[in-house]
């Protein structure tokens, strides 16, 4: 019998399901072997380095290095999902089939971000188990905080990525991204620099791209961590509520664009 | 449901050029209808539009102007897409999944279950003469006609009950051709309607009930292929061969004869005339002048006839 299709929500997870398995057959989850050489590394030489501040290092170093690694992957593979697939005509295929090009983009944000997911927490397990071995099991609960907050922090870039390859190169779009990053994390400090500068344009520009751009700070409780704070809730709270409407309005902005698009 | 495709006034411009864009017909006004349950061929030259138009059809590309439908429905409804199925030229897959993989993830999107995706896989790669051996193998190290095959067989996983076909025969080898032609030739058996682009017309004439013919953009030609060639220019005609006499002997009492044309021929003369009625006419000529018949012919006009007289070769198509 001809058929319709499912509903869309099991044509989102397949979509994503797909996209997952493209990210581990492209051989991205890879860099869990640098990262877990860097961990090694770290906690065997490091701790002679820094005399009783092993756990303190290997936290900070851990949560950098899995915040780095994770927003090098959001930004590429952010870039090339889409891109790839109208570049390599596979979208062709798709959108033949009972599939809304709103299902296709949230399907593959939620397939890169299960990969993010997956990444990230093999990369918490790798600081775990350093942090056991040089007995800094205290610091553990405030590791997983932090690392639920890159999760977070990485959901909202590789959103950025997406949304900007919708209409954009793949090298362009990364760069874009980049400084989405860059900035994001720099928003507020930008904005206290307006205000000393007293010029109202100055002003005027940085609380623009103030409330625009992703204020990434939200998400950022490494140091923290690393000096044994827990997050409080109300920021854990308050930081996915933040991911989530900031990623809902970027999506879409992207099934704007997309569906827009013509596939020549 | 008389047409499975009605399209009307549909007109496709692109936009080329970075700063300064110029705008490119790619298709012009097209108005189609193409009845359920037969083989439709769509025929034209390199950048004719007949990609363009299925790419419309199949939501990849909006119209600049016009609408279209297929049975029934709008082809902007993305449910209607379900009863559908769809070859793109050259397909392209996921080149890091194997045949059953692209099939089982087509499958999913229309929400089969396993038991019934698995059965489906099996089913059409083997339809589609694809070897068993190669199913597990990423489709990475498929060759151009694997992947047609592939291209086919996920166009039909969710029994569609139209087909759209661009250029299906594309880079498979002469028992693969001849094995997708018998399965195009069972899909109607089977009520399915199948809407082919190609460039091969021994298919078009073995394959197909109605045609159009696309030439810039624009339909030059619609309608049965019999009667399509028997309304063509020389359908009808009939050519006479004669010998024993030269063409030059006979030229002016032909010439006489409304519409007849000669030309030499090695051992006497070939003669045209676009009646029955006037062969009795060019014989008589012939026998005062001491030659004598050797065939007449009805002269048919191939498929490669109409489709050389509606397609300019010095033309590049997109106007």
């Amino acid at each position: 019998m001809p058929n319709e299709g499912p509903g869309f929500l099991p044509r989102i997870l397949t979509i994503a399901k797909n996209a997952f398995r493209e990210s581990v057959r492209d051989r991205i989850l890879y860099n869990l072997i640098v990262f877990a050489l860097l961990i090694t590394a770290s906690a065997i030489f490091l701790g002679e380095l820094t005399a009783g501040q092993e756990a303190r290092v290997i936290v900070n170093l851990g949560l950098s290095a899995t915040l780095i690694f994770g927003a090098f992957i959001s930004i590429f593979s952010g870039v090339s999902l889409v891109w790839k697939e109208i570049e390599k005509k596979t979208v062709y295929s798709i959108f033949s089939k009972p599939v809304g090009r709103g299902e296709f983009i949230v399907g593959k944000f939620f397939g890169l971000s299960a990969m993010l997911a997956v990444n990230i927490g093999v990369m918490g397990i790798g600081v775990t188990l350093a942090l056991l071995y040089v007995g800094g099991r205290g610091l553990i609960g405030g590791v997983w905080a932090s690392v639920l907050l890159i999760f977070l922090e990485l959901t909202v870039l590789t959103a950025v990525a997406i949304m900007f390859s919708s209409f954009s190169t793949p090298a362009l779009s990364a760069l874009l991204t980049f400084f989405v990053f860059l900035i994001g994390h720099f928003s507020v400090s930008l904005l206290d620099l307006a205000n000393t500068m007293g010029s109202s344009s100055a002003l005027g520009f940085f609380t623009a791209v103030y409330y625009l751009l992703p204020n990434l700070s939200h998400f950022s409780f490494i140091t923290e961590t690393a000096n044994g704070m827990l997050p409080p809730p109300q920021m854990l709270g308050g930081a996915a509520l933040y991911a989530l409407v900031y990623n809902v309005i970027l999506m879409t902005i992207t099934v704007a664009i997309f569906s827009r698009r013509n596939f020549k | 449901m008389e047409y499975a495709v009605e399209i009307r006034n549909l007109t496709k411009d692109y936009e080329i050029g970075f700063w300064r864009k110029k705008r490119v017909r790619a298709l012009d006004d097209l108005s189609l209808n193409v009845r359920s349950g037969q083989i439709f061929g769509f025929l034209g030259g390199n950048g004719a539009g007949k990609t363009t138009t299925i790419k419309t059809l199949m939501r990849l590309q909006f119209p600049t102007a016009g609408s279209a439908s297929i049975l029934g429905e709008d082809i902007s409804n993305v449910k209607m897409h379900g009863r559908v199925g769809y070859c793109p030229e050259n397909p392209y897959f996921y080149d890091y999944l194997t045949a059953r993989e692209v099939m089982d993830y087509f499958g999913q999107l229309f929400g089969y279950d396993r038991p019934t995706r698995e059965q489906k896989t099996k089913e059409l790669l083997a339809k589609v003469g694809l070897n068993e051996k190669d199913w597990k193998k990423q489709l990475r190290k498929y060759s151009k006609g694997m992947l047609q095959r592939v291209g086919l067989a996920q166009s039909l996983i969710n029994d569609p009950e139209i087909v759209f076909l661009d250029e299906p025969m594309s880079g498979l080898d002469p028992v693969g051709r001849r094995q997708i032609r018998e399965l195009i030739a069972g899909l109607r058996a089977n009520g399915v309607t199948v809407f082919m682009s190609t460039h091969i017309l021994s298919d078009i004439e073995a394959l197909c009930d109605e045609v159009a013919i696309l030439r810039g953009g624009k339909l030059t030609a619609a309608g049965d292929l019999n009667e399509l060639l028997a309304a063509s220019e020389g359908a009808g005609s009939f050519e006479i061969s004669v010998d024993g006499v030269s063409a030059e002997a006979i030229r002016e009492d032909i010439e006489f004869i409304a519409g007849a044309q000669i030309t030499a021929k090695p051992q006497g003369a070939g003669i045209m005339v676009l009646d029955e009625a006037d062969i009795e006419a060019v014989l008589a000529v012939t026998r005062r002048a001491g030659g004598r018949l050797t065939s007449i012919e009805p002269v048919k006009q191939s498929l490669e006839d109409l489709f050389v007289r509606d397609i300019d070769p010095a033309d590049p198509g997109i106007k």
